[in-house]
């Protein structure tokens, strides 16, 4: 897995900007995200590219996960929530007049820290989405097959899909919400350390799924763990918390983004350096 | 800086979709908003009808003058000597110290039983023993206020109150005192149990990790902690009780058309409520509208007592929820 | 050194811990207060033993002779001729309007709350408006009844003699009434449903409704339930309100069927109003009687509160033993 990443990243790494820069299906800039008074994270610049891993890492507390729940309007169900500065997706304002925040989440979907599948069977946790959506049931039976297969679950769980889908174990339960979510069709998934809370060999499969994923979906992924994000992220984003000086309340603000390579082997800003070697967080 | 626009309606969504979305919040709304309604129609119906009861006072009507002997009504007819609306003898504190007279009886009963109810299931019981006699009080909680007015009038007026008191009858604000006592002990239980199992076990651990006994713990640590709630509880329970009609419309004795000023709760008397539900099921057909409208000025006292209670009670509950 | 010199007599405490240790827990100042505080529980129980006993066995000789007779009389002036039959009719349909209207306004206002609400002032307003609507007495909401629906019958489609105070009106009053409990549990009980459950639902595009339906509904129902069947116990045993709409004691000019609809329009009594008639006549022959059609109506109350009660530790137990 790691070899074949790291072909991809030599391949376009002698290229220009321009070639990388079509390739933009995010674009975040200057975003802050507010909770009511209190600015949980300031002036974001970081363009998501299409088929890429991009990985948002940090001390607790820096608004990654505030970041990462603002790019499908999550934050809209938290009261107070508020963005300012522009998300693009496709080079649509998301926070625009005319967006439905419920396409939003469809094409954007979210995998969640704790696994939390419906407390119903697994195959109707695969269908809730696209029936909503107003996919005809009989496309189900082939759709549930292709998520779970998607989501390496298919073997496991063929033989049981109208089983509880709470008798699963933790690491099943989440690659069960990772089917769920790629069973909308969506562009992007947005992963809330979606490892924390299963043990290494659970967490070694997800890991290798989003390899597999990657090429059809691009993955924004929080993670604390910082050999995660070098193992699995094609870029990298480092976040630092600083008392800001209008509210004397600690506001998270990015750091340096730039390839995984350079984040984890020569960091331009101190402050990753010390963070990605140990020294500090 | 970003890739072209592909398609400026691609967030658009369904609009079928959204249009539901409106509808059912819309309706929602409507259904939060009806509460809203029914409080103005409450306070509407008592500011009209007390209102015109008092303008009546002020400016009598001729047929409530016939029915006075001494052919005069003021403001004054609310303070003389008795209840008496047939004749336009409106004395509200009649009816409020016999109302105080029976809650201050049932929160003798209901406070520290209540209470001790509590304290034993939040700090005592086990979780099955707590499971076992939980219900007890809940089949308490449920029973009907009219079967628990017919039980004071049988059993606890003769078998209880007049065999402790001689001069006592059948009928008596203490018998009704205590059936609405009887009524309020799972009230006070089941807020002042909310309130000490919101107290964090790290305080009770705390102090038996200093070698506190559990009797310590309970009454120096635990009760204290909670004691804002076993405060709204026992204003709730109070408000409860003044609001009580059946218990003393059965057990108290006190006839609505006709109630003598006492303070003794040996005495038969006539609640606030209990004389709003006499005057309305008042057979008498031919009543002048001037007496029949005393229910709702004694209704509209009764509401602002109970109102004042509640949204005292509810600045205490809140102080819990904001210390935990 | 002077820094752990003993403060305290160390002969004395130590005597005082080791009287302690020894003594295996049973301190006897704990022990009266633990029992202090169980014989309070006791006391509860044995009230409402005494109580059970007491209307029983008051009364055993009509259950016993008569059961089917006295649940097809309507009420007489001759005791042994007596029955609860309109007073249960009566109550069955006050039971329709609380379902039919209190339930579903009393469920949608709580999803507002919980899931809608915005948390500005119209929502703080609600919040505040329900929590003291709860606390008004109900002989109050019989005022409203009385102003409102008795008025309104009154001046429309009502027979001439009842005077607008009609079982519809009895049923819509009992109906708001038990409309602040319901909302006060329903939103309880979807306050317990884990956020995470409702992000899973958002996170793959279901709008806000789908979520309450398919997710936040399903999981919060019995609890839901619960709280419903407990208020309508609380509603079928309400004497006050009905009292001031102007329930009948005695005998009923309308002689409809149980589910009769012409009776909607008609004079109206409750079980709770039968008992009051009952227990207010003079003479001992009356006693059985009233007591009879307590226990009747104590049957049909505590039946709802202990479905409800059951309901709630099935779904208890299942959710922690999981």
């Amino acid at each position: 897995m790691t070899e074949v990443r790291h072909m991809s990243v030599d391949e376009t790494s002698t290229e220009d900007l321009v070639a990388e820069d079509s390739s933009v299906i995010m674009d975040v800039s200057d975003v802050s995200v507010y909770y009511g008074s209190f600015r949980a994270v300031r002036d974001v610049h970081m363009p998501v590219r299409q088929h890429e891993i991009t990985a948002m890492i940090g001390p607790s507390g820096c608004g990654k996960s505030t970041l990462l729940r603002s790019l499908n309007r999550m934050n809209d169900l938290i009261e107070g929530a508020r963005v300012e500065g522009m998300i693009t997706y496709q080079g649509i304002d998301l926070y625009g007049p005319r967006v439905d925040p419920v396409e939003v989440r469809r094409r954007i979907g979210m995998v969640f820290q704790k696994p939390n599948p419906f407390p119903k069977s697994i195959e109707e946790n695969i269908t809730f989405g696209p029936r909503i959506a107003g996919i005809p049931k009989s496309e189900f039976p082939e759709l549930v097959e292709r998520s779970l297969r998607s989501a390496a679950l298919w073997d496991e769980v063929k033989d049981r899909l109208n089983d509880s889908a709470l008798g699963l174990s933790g690491g099943q339960q989440q690659r069960l919400c990772i089917a769920r979510a790629i069973a909308t069709k969506p562009d992007i998934l947005l992963m809330d350390e979606p490892c924390s809370a299963l043990d290494p060999i659970a967490t070694g499969r997800i890991e290798d799924l989003m390899q597999e994923l990657k090429s059809d979906y691009t993955i924004v992924i929080v993670t604390h763990n910082m050999q995660q994000a070098a193992r699995v992220s094609d870029r990298c984003a480092f976040f630092t918390t600083e008392v800001d000086s209008v509210s004397d309340r600690r506001t998270g603000q990015l750091v340096e983004y730039d390839r995984t390579e350079k984040i984890f082997s020569n960091p331009a800003d101190e402050r990753t350096e010390n963070y990605v070697t140990g020294r500090f967080g | 800086m970003t890739a072209p626009v592909l398609d400026q309606n691609l967030l658009a969504g369904n609009p079928k979709r959204r249009n539901k979305e409106k509808t059912v919040g819309a309706i929602f709304t409507v259904a939060a908003g009806l509460s809203l309604v029914v409080s103005l129609l409450i306070v509407g119906s008592l500011v009209f009808k007390a209102g015109s009861f008092l303008g009546d006072l002020i400016n009598p009507p001729e047929d409530a003058l016939a029915e006075t002997r001494d052919g005069m009504i003021s403001l004054s007819n609310l303070w003389s000597e008795q209840w008496a609306p047939r004749f336009m003898q409106f004395d509200i504190k009649t009816l409020l110290v016999a109302s105080i007279i029976v809650t201050i009886v049932a929160m003798a009963v209901a406070g520290p039983i209540g209470l001790g109810a509590a304290i034993y299931l939040s700090e005592y019981a086990s979780p099955r023993v707590r499971r076992i006699l939980k219900p007890v009080l809940e089949v308490l909680a449920g029973i009907p206020s009219v079967v628990l007015g017919f039980f004071a009038l049988r059993w606890i007026g003769p078998n209880v109150v007049a065999n402790m008191f001689e001069s006592a009858g059948n009928q008596s604000l203490l018998a009704a005192g205590l059936g609405v006592g009887l009524l309020t002990i799972p009230l006070v239980a089941s807020i002042s149990e909310d309130a000490m199992r919101s107290v964090p076990n790290a305080l009770r651990e705390a102090s038996a990790g200093l070698g506190a006994r559990k009797f310590t713990t309970s009454t120096k640590i635990v009760l204290p902690a909670a004691v804002s709630g076993l405060v709204a509880a026992f204003i709730v329970a109070t408000s409860r009780a003044i609001g009580e009609t059946m218990v003393v419309f059965l057990a108290a004795g006190g006839s609505g058309n006709s109630a003598q000023f006492t303070l003794s709760p040996l005495d038969r008397g006539a609640t606030m409520t209990a004389a709003m539900a006499s005057q309305a099921s008042g057979t008498d057909g031919t009543i002048v509208e001037t007496a029949f409208n005393s229910l709702f000025f004694v209704g509209a006292v009764l509401f602002v007592i109970t109102l004042t209670l509640n949204v005292i009670a509810d600045r205490f509950v809140r102080r819990v929820r904001q210390q935990y | 050194m002077a820094l752990t010199a003993p403060i305290v007599d160390a002969d004395k405490t130590a005597e005082r811990v080791r009287a302690r240790i020894e003594s295996g827990g049973r301190d006897p100042k704990d022990i009266g207060f633990r029992w202090l505080m169980f014989g309070t529980l006791l006391f509860s129980l044995l009230v409402l033993s005494v109580l059970i006993y007491d209307v029983v066995g008051d009364s055993w000789s009509i259950l016993s002779e008569r059961f089917m007779d006295f649940l097809a009389r309507p009420s007489r002036s001759r005791p042994d001729e007596a029955g609860v039959f309109t007073g249960l009719r009566g109550t069955f349909w006050i039971g329709v309007f609380v379902i039919v209207l209190s339930f579903p306004i009393g469920i949608g206002a709580a999803i507002y709350l919980e899931e809608y609400a915005s948390g500005g002032w119209f929502t703080r307003l609600i919040d505040v408006n329900i929590r003291n609507l709860a606390g008004v007495p109900s002989v109050v909401y019989g005022i409203l009844g009385f102003t409102i629906f008795v008025g309104f019958f009154n001046q429309r489609f009502s027979d001439a003699n009842a005077f607008g105070k009609v079982t519809a009106a009895g049923g819509l009053t009992l109906a708001v009434l038990s409309l602040p409990i319901v909302i006060i549990t329903s939103a309880e009980a979807i306050r317990a449903v884990p956020q995470s459950l409702r992000e899973a639902g958002y996170g793959v595009g279901a709008t806000k409704w789908e979520v309450v339906r398919n997710h936040v509904l399903p999981y919060a129902a019995p609890g839901i339930l619960t709280g419903t069947l407990l208020s309508l116990a609380r509603a079928l045993g309400e004497a006050a309100p009905l009292i001031l709409v102007g329930a009948i004691r005695g005998k009923l000019g309308s002689d409809a069927g149980f589910f009769d609809l012409r009776q909607l329009g008609e004079q109206f009594t409750a079980m709770p109003i039968m008992i009051t008639e009952y227990a207010s006549k003079p003479g001992e022959d009356w006693v059985p009687v009233t007591a009879a059609a307590i226990v009747i109506l104590l049957l049909v109350v505590l039946g709802f509160n202990a479905a409800a009660v059951l309901l709630r530790n099935r779904f208890e137990s299942k959710r922690e033993g999981k």
